[in-house]
């Protein structure tokens, strides 16, 4: 649709001749950009008058919501109950220590994201004290804290607490699958294809399902343990199957002569896998690991059909009381901005990775 | 005794043998573990239970079924449901899809601009929030009493949307829709490039009779299969406090398809625009001075081509967004999933529920990627028809 604008003319006319070529290229160009125009102005107007002109801000307003006949927004029901979406049923007078530990998790997050972190021993240790840190906090009976058991988390918290621990627990788990998948040893590589490939074509939801409703029958009593780890568990081997394909995507990009030279060096097995190959393939692997990382803290979202409360389930219960039963959708509005915060700076994070690496331009 | 185990061979042997039997162990512990506890239960196990009448009533269902149906029946109700949906959201994922993704690289700013807020709004909120916040719109239209007809008889209201349909039966419209689908592969199938000496006005007239034949062929039977005494046309009429006649499309299944619909094209307008990104720009070009038209260029040359790149990121995008049809249990939609919790809940049989379940699954996705492999490998390029 793009008419050919020779460039010497574009730069004499920098600002007039993007415009034109972009926006005002041709008699249709011009018809698309006026209509597409005019619909962004339609939803940004209506968004405003409604989440800003008509709304109602400030707590415990909800009469006023209820008697306001214009249809804005009620913010009241997330300014009065937002203590509820990020932090569930935590006992009130102990959530300062939720708060500190959910920002505790987030800060290890974006510390992963420098890469001077990026290596087998910094990575691991920087997880594995964020996440005790984060569990000491949250779990407490230590200190005069008092002890707030898993049933009591809630919220935004149960949410990064889930989504954490089945990052911790899956990565390691996926390098294994990845190993063993690639295995020379032809029964073992079988093996786990077909663990990784029937579990690849389930839905995360009955994977989730089983773990919390069918392991207890199969299990001997000691292994059954609390719904939430096992749900935390079936997540994690899920997360491994897709994590170890795209690390074996990112092992099949490295030429062969990567692993011959180092065995021609005389490096053992556990020296080539640590040192040469996992390396680069997680070099290569890092796009669309990131990508992984962005669904399954969105995923994580299912867990409120198992029956648990995250923040998901935490926005339905506040404005699911009689008071606020009018304010679902703001309510909605609010967890939708709270995912969509952290999985879009994931997101561009990947996005800026990608451009950075070059991976995709090889 | 060290020596055997020096050798590599016995050792690469000891390994996978450990390998393996430490699986079949876990398995054979569970199998056994099962077995107790079920016995401790009282429950018996095995597959009888499908010829028991369940009792429960589910809310949407494309063949007939009652509170006395049998179980296995239920369970046919929950895949053609689950089918029903993919059948419908899938499609229009894809056109959503190719339609943004066509957006993203028309070149026009303002396009790009509206296609990249789709796709970052979109793609960055979770499924089942989306579809809970379409269904609470859905359930919020005006009651049935309220609404006005528009087009001729489409009704939005909160217990559903009311759409005119044909007085038939539904053995009828499902043989007349296998006759279409029959006659365009067949259609699809006389191709000059497959039948080199293919004489082409002569294909093209057996291909319209071909196309003309199907259509009167299912016409015919949609007229047969008729429910009698009524007019072949329903449209919904307002009686009283609801509406009658026409099909009525709940909210749950509307609110699953518009959320799949849009979740899954904002994904598959970027795979969509990476294909276009693929498609090297003298191929344009090259349209471009044979005197082709803009339209000829996107529609003979870069969407084929853009398609066929991603045809196997596609494939793996359709299984993935027809796994992610199991969501519609959060709001009752009673798809295969829903109607195996469902079972398990009413009659205990857990272990065989959920076996059925998986293998259903299974099944499925097999099916759905072996076929859309299958169309990959009909279609895609071959040697020196494209280079990069």
């Amino acid at each position: 649709m793009t008419a050919s604008v020779m460039p010497a003319a574009l730069s004499r006319q920098p600002v007039l001749g993007v415009l034109k070529k972009k926006y005002f290229a041709t008699r249709l160009d011009a018809a698309v950009t006026v209509l597409f125009a005019a619909f962004i102005a339609w939803i940004v107007w209506s968004l405003v008058n409604w989440g800003v002109l008509d709304a109602v801000f400030g707590p415990n307003q909800g009469d006023v919501c209820r008697e306001d006949l214009e249809g804005g927004a009620c913010w009241s029901v997330v300014s009065t109950r937002w203590r509820i979406v990020l932090f569930g049923l935590y006992p009130f007078e102990e959530q300062w220590r939720s708060g500190i530990a959910c920002i505790a998790m987030v800060v290890v997050a974006i510390l992963s994201c420098i890469p001077w972190f990026w290596s087998a021993r910094r990575l691991p240790v920087l997880w594995v004290v964020g996440f005790a840190t984060f569990y000491v906090l949250m779990r407490g009976g230590f200190l005069g804290l008092a002890e707030v058991t898993e049933q009591n988390w809630g919220g935004l918290s149960l949410t990064i607490f889930i989504f954490a621990a089945v990052s911790l627990l899956g990565m390691p788990l996926a390098i294994i699958f990845a190993l063993l998948r690639r295995s020379k040893l032809p029964w073992i590589a079988r093996t786990m294809a077909l663990v990784i490939d029937t579990i690849r074509s389930l839905p995360l939801l009955t994977i989730m399902f089983t773990f919390a409703i069918v392991m207890p029958f199969v299990l001997p009593d000691w292994a059954i343990g609390d719904k939430l780890y096992r749900v935390i568990v079936g997540y994690a081997l899920f997360f491994a199957c897709y994590q170890a394909e795209i690390i074996r995507g990112g092992m099949q990009a490295l030429p062969n002569g990567q692993e011959e030279a180092a065995k021609a060096l005389g490096l053992g097995y556990w020296h080539r896998i640590g040192y040469i190959i996992l390396p680069q393939a997680f070099r290569n692997a890092l796009p669309p690991t990131i990508n992984q990382f962005v669904i399954t803290f969105k995923e994580t979202s299912l867990v409120t059909i198992i029956g648990f409360f995250d923040v998901m389930a935490s926005g339905r219960a506040a404005s699911g009381t009689a008071e606020w039963n009018f304010a679902v959708v703001e309510m909605y509005v609010f967890v939708a901005l709270i995912f969509y915060v952290f999985v879009f700076s994931l997101s561009r994070y990947g996005a800026y990775l990608e451009r950075r690496l070059g991976v995709g331009r090889r | 005794m060290t020596a055997i185990l020096k050798d590599r061979r016995v050792r690469d042997s000891i390994l996978q043998i450990a390998f393996v039997g430490s699986i079949v162990l876990v398995v054979v512990v569970f199998a056994l573990t099962a077995r107790v506890n079920l016995e401790a239960q009282g429950l018996t196990s095995g597959f009888g239970f499908l010829e028991r009448s369940t009792g429960w009533r589910i809310s949407f269902s494309l063949i007939e079924y009652s509170t006395s149906s049998p179980y296995w029946k239920a369970i046919v109700v929950g895949i053609l449901n689950s089918l029903f949906l993919g059948a419908i959201a899938l499609p229009l994922a894809t056109l959503i899809g190719v339609a943004i993704g066509v957006m993203r690289t028309s070149g026009n700013g303002m396009a790009e601009l509206v296609g990249t807020f789709y796709v970052e709004t979109f793609r960055n909120i979770p499924l089942i929030l989306q579809l809970l916040f379409w269904y609470t719109l859905l359930l919020s239209l005006p009651s049935a009493r309220e609404a006005t007809p528009i087009l001729g008889g489409i009704a939005f209201t909160g217990r559903g949307i009311y759409i005119p349909g044909l007085n038939v039966t539904g053995e009828s419209v499902f043989v007349a829709a296998v006759i279409t689908m029959t006659a365009m592969a067949l259609a699809l199938r006389f191709r000059a490039k497959r039948w080199p000496d293919l004489d082409l006005k002569q294909a093209g007239r057996e291909r319209r009779l071909l196309w003309g034949a199907a259509v009167v062929l299912a016409i015919v039977i949609l007229w047969i299969g008729r429910i009698p005494e009524t007019s072949l046309l329903s449209i919904p009429e307002q009686r009283g406090l609801n509406f009658r006649e026409g099909i009525r499309i709940s909210p749950e299944l509307m609110a699953c398809i518009i959320a799949i619909g849009v979740y899954g094209g904002a994904y598959i307008a970027e795979i969509i625009r990476a294909g276009f990104n693929a498609v090297p720009k003298g191929q344009g070009e090259a349209g471009h001075a044979l005197g082709l038209t803009s339209w000829q260029i996107f529609s003979r040359i870069r969407l084929p081509l853009a398609i066929r790149i991603v045809m196997p990121t596609l494939i793996n995008q359709y299984v993935w967004l027809f796994k992610a049809t199991t969501i519609g249990i959060a709001i009752s939609f009673t798809d295969f999933f829903m109607v195996a919790s469902t079972a398990i809940n009413q009659s205990g049989q857990t272990l065989e529920l959920i076996a059925i379940l998986m293998g259903g699954f299974l099944i499925i996705n097999y099916t759905i990627a072996w076929v859309l492999n299958r169309v990959n490998d009909a279609i895609k390029l071959r040697g020196t028809q494209l280079r990069i």
